[in-house]
This record gives structure tokens, C-alpha cells and sequence, in this order.
């Protein structure tokens, strides 16, 4: 049972994460391998944001939020608007170099050492006892339940909502999308912002509930395996990818070896690309895109 | 990715013997032989220090030449080669620890490895291309630095493997001196390698993949056998290196094999210019000096030594600012900055060049 827990646990952080990978290559067909460190600056804005203003503490976490979607939408504006119509490597390497700065810049503004953002916000995190005999924090818990909003409210978003449908447009076919007076560097942007928030959320959440250093881009990273088995531009697609991640990792740590836990979502990925490398739900795309 | 510039001032050449020649004027010879002067000399004036930082980057030069073999000039992104160093590195650590193997034994072996991790990392490239390949091959870095990992722990060298300097004949290679000219002919024998590859066959073929797959297909070259070559001979090389790098640094240890090092070897053929082995060179030398550069500067500041311990932070942060600023105002690296200034000189007084008459 505790197996079972663990494994909806990891399963719903990775989730949350990947959506950030989805969204973005979705919409504008770039992999953003800065998706941890962004995911970890938008844990430190909580940090920062939660012991300056000593308002309510769920005021400090909006406040995070909203910091963190701006911080992605001045990453496209500043830099991954000049890397559109570049190479694939070129536009994968911005990212990566993007990612190496908020690295450096983290510990030269936060320091390398572990932070606990739950003390200054003055929250307690007890821990619940599930029926079974598990056992599960507050905040492990309430990872599971964002996650079931964002993706929630994430596909009625792109379902309904007139963004999301401009959204939906510009990644299917950008040229068309254009001519028919979308603003492609405004979707592209607004893409940039939702999945920087989301990842944040993420991030956010794991600090309250664990401790924050940069331990957390390394989770960032093993999410991707998640987004790219489920299929790098579906959502539900993630969500199940998570799943099978997530089962993998936390079986193999129990069965066979804990020091498995780094390599075992990127043996899942070399699984997946050999099999079905455009994912279980993806749209097999033509890969030709160097 | 370059038109060949005129190297004299004007196209010259009357025979294809001409054309293949390594060195072509007398102005060439002249500053190679100078050059190499300089190379030879230089570790007799040196001090220690400089020694270390010359043959780091010889090392690195080795790895970035390889590196560029595969991306710069058969097209296929890789983002593991700090797994296939690693490779390199750890082969010579257990084949020294497990059977007391000497260097003429190990570095062979090394380069078997590599080569068999080439042909490991290069089968995807038959199904997958651009983003899903260098995924895939990101994905190989952690499987093989996992197995690192996991001999280091699994046989008790939790810290990391020693290895004694080479010996031959029961000398032991370990002045500075010495490795400074056993790594600078190991470059100067990838460079010639290299350099010999791409006025050849496979050369060719290399570059029609790189610059278009069905073109080249439709030409007669046979796509599958040679991309999982250039994958090969790549990670060969790399796996060389990496077992150089052992052997200079007498330790072997995953943590020296970090994604950052992958990264800070893509960041040397960017930097560097693409499709180039000039430009593998001038990364090489960039990427291993820039990091001392910075500490400098830093050391010069006022207060230094409060940032003592914020050094690494500062260099990962000066390190992304540059890569940046390279992929986006420089995408042809260093390389084109040198090609600019070069075609500016050739071209004087004319400010742009000739579009017909004479070309190459």
C-alpha cells in the first residue's frame, strides 16, 4: 500500500512537471532542458517572496506564481524569441545555457545550501495516515490533488478557453495559425509563462514538502523521460507517462537497487524511443527536423 | 557550413594535387613551422601551472575534435559525451585495478570500448534524428555513467579509482614535461586523422548526410553504415581521450563525468564554430582557459576572497552568459569571427567578395 502511495506520489510530481515540457514543445516544437532550473528559481521566488513580505502565507505563494510565469515569459521575450527558425541543436543548447546561468545565479543569490521555505512561511507539515496502513505528508498529498487541477483546468484551457484553441492552432500549423491573425510570438510566450508556472508550482510544492536545493533540477530532468513517453505534445499522454515512470522507478528502488533511482525513467525513455519513439499518444510526426 | 575562403590571394591552383595539399603557400609553411616551434618550445619556458592548463586542453582538444567528427560534420547531435569519456576513463580504471594492465594494453581496449559504445549510441540514429537522437543519447550518458557508479560502489572505491602513471620499460611517465608532448602528439595524431577523413571519402559522404539525408541517399551513399561510422570513430576517439585523461589525472571517478562536461563540450564546437576543425580547436582552448580567466578577473576584484567560495557558482554563471551570447549573436563562433577578419584582408579594399569569377 505504501508502494502504491509512493508510486501516486512521484507519479503526480513528474506529472506536474512534464506538462511544462509538453506544453512548450506543443506549441513551438523546442525541448526546454532549462525546465528543472526554472522549476527551481520559481521554488526560490517562494523562498524570497514568503520571508519578505510576512503577509499571509498564501498570499506569498500567489505572489511566487505569478513571478515565476512572468520569469518564463521574459525568457521567450529576451531569448527564445532570436532562437525561432534556428537549429534544433541551436535552440536545445540556448535552453541548456539558459539553465547553466539560473544555476549559477541561484546558489550566488540564495546560497547552496538546503532551504526550508515551509519555516519562513510557518506552515507544519504532519503527516497522514491513509487507510491501509500508508502513510503520506501533507504536502506529498496535495501535490497529487494540484496536479489533478492543473491538468483539469490545463484541458479545458486548450479545449475551450479561445487562448488555448489559439494555442492548439499555432502548434499544429504556425504558418496557417498565422495567417489567420494569430500572434505567434504572443502564443509562444503565453507558453513559455504556463509552463514555467506550472514547473514552479511543482517545484514550490516539493521545497514545502522536502527542502529545496539544487538537488531539484535533477528531478526536472527525469520528468522528461515522462513527457517523451507518453508522447512529447499530449497531455494525457504525459499524465500516463508519469504513471509508467513513476511505477518503474519506485518498483525497481524496492526490488532490486536504490541506486537505480537516477537511471531507471532513462532506461523507460530508451525503451520507448526504440519501440515508439514519438510516444504512446503522440502524433507521429515526421522526425525530420535538422 | 563555410564557403572555403581563398587561402592565397586569389585562386591559384592549377591541379587537383594542389587542391587535396595540406599546406598550400609559402606563408603556410612558414607559420605552421613557427607555430610547431612554438608548441615545442613553449613547455621549456612554462611554468607548472601552464603545463596543467596546456594539457588540459590538449585533452579537451581531442574530445572536441571527435565531437565535431559527429555534429559538425555528420549532422548527428549527441549529448553523451561525457558517457563515452567516462567509458574511456573507466576501462583503463578497471583493466588497471582488475588485472594490473599496462597503457599499451589499456588504451587500445579504450578504444574499443568507445567503439562498440559508438555503435550503441549510433543505432538510434538510424530511426531517430535531431531532438529524439540527442535525447537518446543523453538517455545512453546516464546508463553508462550508472555502471561507473555502480563498479566504483559495488567493488569498495566509493571515492573513486587510482591509477599509477603509464610506465614503458620501467620508467614511469609522470613529469609534466613528458605529458605535455605525449598529449600534444596524441592531438596532433586526432587532428590528422580528422583532417585526412574529411578530404577523403567518408569525409564527403559525412557532410551530404549532414547537409541533406535524401539528397545524399539519392547519391549513392549509404546513410545507415555511414552514420554509425562517424558514431564510431567518434566515440573512439572520445573513448581515447577519455582514457588520456585517466591516465594524466592518475584518478577515475564518475563524479568528474557530469552532464556539465557534455555540456561544456557542445558549448566548445558552438563556441568554436560549426563544421570546422579550426573551430574545434580555438572551443577547446576557449572553454578550458575561460574558467581561469574568470577566477582572475574575480581575484582582481576588490574583497576577493569573500567570493572565494562563490567561485564555481559565478563560473556556471559566466559560462551560460557566454554560451548565449555566442548562439545568438555569434552562431558561427569563433571561426567566423577569425573567417570575417581573414576575407577582410583578402577582400582589401573591396568590402564584399566577388560573386562570380573566381570562386572557392
Amino acid at each position: 500500500m505504501q508502494l502504491f502511495v509512493n508510486i501516486i506520489v512521484l507519479a503526480s510530481i513528474y506529472a506536474l512537471i512534464a506538462c511544462g515540457y509538453v506544453l512548450i514543445y506543443r506549441v513551438s516544437r523546442v525541448l526546454n532542458l532549462a525546465h528543472g532550473e526554472l522549476m527551481m528559481l520559481g521554488a526560490y521566488l517562494l523562498l524570497t517572496v514568503g520571508s519578505t513580505f510576512s503577509g499571509h502565507p498564501f498570499f506569498a505563494i500567489a505572489a511566487a506564481v505569478v513571478l515565476s510565469a512572468c520569469v518564463g515569459i521574459l525568457v521567450y521575450v529576451f531569448l527564445m524569441r532570436r532562437m525561432t527558425g534556428e537549429m534544433v541543436l541551436a535552440a536545445v543548447l540556448t535552453t541548456i545555457a539558459l539553465g547553466i546561468l539560473l544555476r549559477g545565479l541561484v546558489v550566488l543569490i540564495w546560497s547552496a545550501q538546503v532551504q526550508y521555505p515551509i519555516k519562513s512561511l510557518g506552515f507544519v507539515n504532519e503527516s497522514l495516515a491513509l487507510p491501509g496502513g500508508a502513510r503520506v505528508s501533507i504536502f506529498a498529498a496535495l501535490i497529487v490533488i494540484v496536479t489533478a487541477a492543473v491538468y483539469g483546468s490545463l484541458f479545458f484551457f486548450l479545449r475551450f478557453g479561445r487562448w488555448g484553441v489559439r494555442m492548439r492552432a499555432a502548434g499544429q500549423n504556425p504558418l496557417l495559425a498565422a495567417q489567420r491573425g494569430i500572434n505567434l510570438h504572443t502564443i509562444y510566450a503565453l507558453a513559455w509563462g504556463l509552463s514555467t508556472l506550472t514547473g514552479s508550482i511543482a517545484g514550490m510544492l516539493m521545497a514545502l514538502d522536502s527542502g529545496l536545493d539544487a538537488t531539484m533540477i535533477v528531478i526536472g530532468l527525469k520528468a522528461f523521460p515522462a513527457a517523451l513517453v507518453g508522447g512529447l505534445d499530449s497531455l494525457a499522454g504525459a499524465l500516463l507517462g508519469s504513471l509508467i515512470v513513476a511505477g518503474a522507478e519506485v518498483l525497481l528502488i524496492h526490488y532490486v537497487d536504490p541506486l537505480l533511482s537516477d537511471v531507471v525513467p532513462f532506461l523507460v525513455l530508451i525503451a520507448m524511443l526504440f519501440a515508439r519513439p514519438w510516444g504512446l499518444f503522440g502524433t507521429r510526426e515526421e522526425l525530420d527536423r535538422v | 557550413m563555410f564557403k572555403a575562403t581563398p587561402r592565397a590571394s586569389g585562386y591559384l591552383r592549377t591541379g587537383y594535387a594542389e587542391d587535396f595539399a595540406l599546406v598550400g603557400t609559402r606563408l603556410e609553411r612558414a607559420s605552421l613551422l613557427v607555430f610547431m616551434l612554438v608548441l615545442l618550445l613553449f613547455p621549456l619556458v612554462a611554468s607548472a601551472f601552464q603545463l596543467d592548463l596546456a594539457c588540459q586542453v590538449f585533452l579537451a582538444t581531442i574530445g572536441s575534435l571527435s565531437l565535431m567528427l559527429l555534429t559538425g560534420y555528420c549532422g548527428q547531435i549527441s549529448l553523451g559525451h561525457a558517457g563515452l569519456l567516462a567509458a574511456g576513463a573507466f576501462t583503463v580504471g578497471i583493466l588497471f585495478r582488475e588485472a594490473h594492465a599496462p597503457f599499451w594494453i589499456t588504451l587500445p581496449l579504450a578504444a574499443v570500448v568507445g567503439g562498440v559504445l559508438g555503435v550503441i549510441f549510433g543505432l538510434p540514429s538510424l530511426r531517430l534524428r535531431g531532438l529524439y537522437l540527442a535525447v537518446s543519447t543523453l538517455a545512453l550518458h546516464f546508463v553508462v555513467i550508472y555502471l561507473g557508479g555502480e563498479y566504483e560502489s559495488k567493488r569498495g572505491f566509493s571515492t573513486g579509482i587510482m591509477i599509477d602513471p603509464p610506465a614503458i620499460g620501467g620508467y614511469e611517465i609522470a613529469s609534466p614535461r613528458v605529458w605535455y608532448f605525449i598529449l600534444l602528439s596524441a592531438v596532433a595524431a586526432a587532428l590528422l586523422i580528422c583532417i585526412n577523413l574529411m578530404r577523403s571519402r567518408t569525409g564527403r559522404a559525412w557532410r551530404a548526410i549532414r547537409d541533406h539525408e535524401t539528397v545524399a541517399e539519392a547519391l549513392g551513399i549509404g546513410i545507415a553504415g555511414y552514420k554509425v561510422l562517424a558514431f564510431v570513430i567518434s566515440s573512439a576517439m572520445t573513448a581515447v581521450a577519455g582514457a588520456l585523461f585517466a591516465y594524466y589525472r592518475n584518478f577515475v571517478s564518475v563524479e568528474a563525468f557530469s552532464l556539465f562536461l557534455t555540456i561544456q563540450y557542445a558549448a566548445m564546437i558552438i563556441i568554436g564554430g560549426m563544421g570546422s576543425l579550426l573551430g574545434a580547436l580555438l572551443g577547446a582552448v576557449f572553454v578550458t582557459v575561460f574558467p581561469y580567466i574568470i577566477e582572475a578577473g574575480l581575484m582582481a576584484l576588490p574583497g576577493a576572497q569573500r567570493y572565494a567560495n562563490m567561485l564555481f557558482a559565478v563560473n556556471y554563471a559566466a559560462f551560460g552568459v557566454v554560451m548565449i551570447v555566442f548562439l545568438i549573436f555569434e552562431p558561427l563562433g569563433l571561426v567566423g569571427i577569425w573567417r570575417r577578419i581573414q576575407s577582410y584582408f583578402l577582400q582589401w579594399p573591396f568590402k564584399h567578395r566577388t560573386v562570380g569569377g573566381s570562386r572557392k
